[in-house]
């Protein structure tokens, strides 16, 4: 048992604190991987500036490379939680009241964004510019009810 | 084993926390929870305005500029460099917690004070950053009228290019959308306070180790604590520098 089991208790079990080798192998591999996304990210942003160089370029394409580099940023994050906090080392219930809150993200990002779209699809009608439209004044279909003059 | 009791232990049937962690810890997790919203709806509030407007400044445009490089265009070449400052201090951190595990005071005070190197730096590059794009003039056709003006919450020089017009060697535009600034500066604005706040939180741990405090506690968890801060602002710049720099 580690010296420093006995300050808290809220601990049931410590993990035992790993060994330096295997934990500096741990360490170099996770910041290799980082700086690789990143490099590869890098790579793929100057592929986009490049496309925006040229006057035709497929807006498509564009937006599967930008997919793709989202994807890689959220591998960076799995990586930062996951080997830098040790959140992978705890036990499942604390995981779970992390992870699973954040997953109102996956709503929050596509209503809002939508929403934006649909904003400037507003924005590109006459709507707000044009005349408010005359108030149609509709007679009352059965404006001669009996008894009413 | 840890893995064996795991899974042999009953984690709700009372008696113990369910999850087998220190109070400060997880109150730090929470902490770091509700700020990932709060980051999260300033990116979202970024997107969706991006998202309603016709034009947005292409970043590879704006940020393009290396110190003492001059004029050169060298798209994302600054921000890679601060992003790879934040991560290699991110790498210190660990350091410095493994350190603490082990109960080797030498060693975490050598690894802290490397990450505190590491935050001072990235708040150097930002304040570079910052004062280019505030103080770095650029024709702008305003009413009729060419006017160099710089990027703030109330200006931005980015806009479209007016076609064949240029004004001194460069290039005249349009203004761009105003959000533009506000967004950059005040989401870059809120991490690097975030960076500035770990920095001061890591140079009190690192005062707190030379003083012997941890030793005499007899474990260094305040160092844990300090550390899942300090990442968690490196998890934010990793979106930040998505957001911004390249989509």
């Amino acid at each position: 048992m580690h010296q420093s089991n006995t300050h808290s208790p809220e601990v049931t079990f410590h993990h035992e604190p790993a060994p330096a080798g295997a934990f500096m192998k741990k360490v170099l591999r996770t910041t290799v991987i980082l700086s690789v996304i990143t490099l590869i990210e890098l790579a793929l942003g100057f592929v986009i500036y490049f496309m925006h160089k040229n006057p035709d370029h497929s807006t498509a394409l564009i937006l599967f490379i930008k997919g793709v580099i989202v994807i890689l940023s959220l591998a960076k994050a799995f990586y930062i939680v996951g080997v830098f906090m040790h959140l992978g080392d705890e036990v499942r219930n604390l995981i779970m009241t992390i992870v699973v809150p954040l997953l109102l993200f996956v709503w929050f990002i596509a209503a809002f964004l939508w929403d934006g779209n649909a904003w400037k699809n507003l924005r590109n009608t006459d709507a707000g510019h044009r005349p408010y439209p005359e108030k149609q004044i509709v007679a009352p279909k059965d404006a001669k009810k009996p008894g009413i003059e | 084993m840890a893995t064996a009791a795991t899974a042999d232990t009953k984690w709700w049937g009372g008696g113990r926390s369910p999850f087998n962690v220190e109070y400060g810890k997880l109150m730090m997790w929470y902490f770091l929870m509700s700020d990932a919203f709060t980051f999260g709806a300033f990116l979202i509030s970024y997107g969706t305005i991006r998202f309603s407007q016709n034009y947005w400044p292409d970043p590879n445009h704006v940020f393009n500029a290396f110190p003492f490089a001059g004029h050169a265009n060298l798209p994302l070449a600054f921000v890679s460099l601060m992003t790879f400052i934040l991560i290699i201090s991110s790498v210190t951190m660990v350091l410095a917690v493994h350190a603490g595990h082990h109960m080797d005071k030498k060693a975490v005070i050598k690894w802290m004070a490397w990450t505190i190197v590491g935050g001072i730096a990235f708040l150097g590059c930002q304040a570079w950053e910052w004062t280019h794009l505030i103080t770095g003039h650029h024709p702008v056709l305003i009413d009729g009228v060419v006017s160099e003006i710089g990027t703030t919450v109330s200006r931005n020089p980015w806009g479209p290019e007016v076609p064949g017009m240029m004004h001194d060697g460069m290039a005249v535009s349009k203004t761009g959308p105003v959000a533009f600034g506000g967004y950059f500066f005040g989401i870059t604005g809120f991490h690097g306070f975030h960076v500035l706040s770990g920095v001061v939180i890591n140079i009190i741990m690192l005062i707190m180790t030379i003083n012997g405090v941890f030793d005499r506690k007899g474990h260094y968890q305040m160092i844990e604590k300090a550390g899942l801060y300090w990442h968690f602002v490196d998890l934010v710049w990793v979106f930040v520098f998505l957001c911004f720099y390249l989509l």
